[in-house]
């Protein structure tokens, strides 16, 4: 793969300076996104599957051998279906919502290192740019329950609001962790300072900011048990209540592009991202040298992919306020907390992470 | 205070949530035994009563006689039926209709039947178009299920005898 990327940048004299960078990033953003929606679709596959089998069923098996084109017969599905508007809705905004909930959800892919040297861009601020473009995404949500002028779908936007905004705070703080011990907000530099071993992974001295991290990227991405802002049995659909067709396709698209997301996420930051986990153990090492990088990445995600699901399959829904105190009175404090022992952990040299 | 602790530790340590995941986590791996219907079915019990069905005698002369009593004890009023002299001088019915969507299915015609020409089947999965005329199946119909199912009927129903 590098040598393929190698490859394309040594194109580059060919073209005339601008167009071909141009024409460099869309290439990129196109061998991003593709395979991107296509893990997408089979994420949802996958996550019927594994519920599915989790509550002693054996899910979709119809659509194709073992059915395995159940997520290209539901794509069709959502594309041939009519979109409706609600009358007295605002058509522009309506319709706007999901282009705002897509478009973060794709464009934070960019910053992501999925090997070494291996991205489609690479910011020296990527973390604060991840912050921050994972915040827009919200505003596809409460734009949506505004739009719809309908009353469930304007509290799953109020809902969604008040969420991101008492969980950024905890991210930022489980973040602001990662960066004190790595000394960049560079995610390839992150990376890069967890090489060496498993045991110079941040999940071993960020155990419990991996642990809120990720429960954090749950309610982050609304996702059981923090789903409060769809709640099927509370208020319906959420802000997805008067979407239909390829309008609720495109949110259903942005929820689990950022589900996925926050999984490589989470690998990248606690998980030593393209590292392969045999790394500084004698033959183990060697015997895996030929596996790509992008390979562990991906397997390590998966992990945590397989972990939303089986998460989702077996916790009940949150009481909105049990949500609101976990956030306000455990993590934020146990978050400042491991602040203060992450500095003096730096400060005095514990450790082969400092 | 010591409570107080082994609580603080109990929920820090998340063990419920762990146990929970670790009983999906088993189920995951556990065999499923859900029936594949159109490919597997379930055994049905030979009293079953589903869809209905007219008989013939082996010679091919059909059973019913118009005798009029699946009519009289259907307790839905479900069954119609119109009868004249056939030129043997024999009864027989011109019509024989069950309308589904009034039917309980609970077997009375099938019990007061002095001929055994009226039997429920053990079909189930049928389906009609959603509207009254296609929620009524008439004799033809009836004949026709007869005919096609006469080995099921009499094995159902000769297993079912000797507990009546």
């Amino acid at each position: 793969m590098i040598a393929f990327w190698q490859w394309i940048h040594a194109l580059i004299p060919w073209f005339d300076g601008a167009i071909a960078t141009i024409v460099i990033i869309l290439i990129k953003a196109i061998a991003l996104v593709m395979p991107l929606m296509l893990v997408v679709a089979y994420f949802t596959y996958a996550e019927r599957k594994v519920i599915g089998y989790m509550q002693l069923r054996v899910g979709p098996n119809r659509v194709g051998p073992k059915g395995w084109l159940q997520p290209i017969a539901d794509a069709l599905k959502l594309m041939t279906k009519e979109i409706i508007f609600p009358s007295k809705a605002n058509i522009y905004l309506f319709l706007l919502a999901p282009v705002l909930a897509i478009a973060p959800a794709i464009a934070i892919w960019a910053v992501i290192p999925f090997d070494e040297g291996m991205y489609v861009a690479n910011l020296d601020i990527s973390l604060l740019y991840v912050l921050a473009i994972g915040s827009v995404g919200v505003y596809g949500i409460i734009l949506a329950g505004w739009a719809s002028n309908s009353k469930y779908p304007l509290l799953g936007a109020l809902r969604s609001a008040s969420l991101l905004v008492s969980y950024e705070i905890v991210i930022g703080f489980a973040l602001v962790t990662v960066v004190m011990i790595a000394g960049s907000v560079n995610l390839n530099d992150i990376v890069m300072a967890q090489k060496g071993s498993i045991l110079n992974w941040y999940w071993i001295p960020l155990f419990p900011m991996m642990i809120i991290f990720f429960i954090s990227a749950l309610v982050e991405t609304n996702r059981a048990p923090f789903d409060v802002v769809e709640g099927e049995s509370e208020i319906v659909g959420g802000t997805h209540v008067e979407y239909s067709g390829m309008t609720f396709a495109v949110f259903f698209l942005a929820e689990y592009a950022n589900m996925i997301f926050m999984a490589v996420l989470a690998v990248i930051l606690f998980f030593g991202g393209w590292h392969s986990p045999f790394e500084g153990i004698a033959y183990l090492e060697a015997g895996f040298a030929w596996v790509p990088g992008i390979i562990w990445l991906l397997a390590k995600s998966t992990f945590f992919m397989f972990l939303y699901l089986w998460i989702r399959a077996t916790f009940p829904r949150f009481r909105y306020d049990q949500i609101m105190r976990l956030s306000w009175k455990v993590f934020l404090p146990w978050t400042i907390v491991w602040i203060f022992v992450v500095a003096l952990m730096t400060q005095l040299k514990i450790g082969p992470w400092f | 205070m010591i409570n107080n602790i082994k609580k603080l530790i109990k929920d820090f340590s998340l063990s419920e949530l762990r146990g929970g995941l670790k009983i999906t986590a088993k189920e995951l791996i556990n065999k499923k035994i859900t029936v594949q219907f159109p490919e597997e079915r379930t055994p049905i019990s030979p009293r079953f009563r589903g869809l209905h069905a007219l008989r013939r005698y082996p010679n091919g002369e059909e059973r019913c006689i118009a005798c009029k009593l699946c009519e009289a004890v259907c307790p839905a009023n479900a069954i119609t039926i119109e009868s004249e002299m056939r030129d043997d001088g024999t009864r027989r019915t011109t019509q024989y209709d069950i309308d589904l969507f009034k039917c309980i299915f609970c077997g009375f015609c099938e019990e007061a039947c002095p001929v055994d020409a009226i039997v429920e089947t053990q079909i189930f999965d049928y389906a009609f178009v959603d509207s009254r005329e296609g929620s009524i199946i008439d004799k033809a119909h009836l004949l026709e299920v007869g005919d096609n199912n006469e080995q099921m009927i009499n094995e159902t129903k000769l297993e079912d005898a000797k507990y009546r």
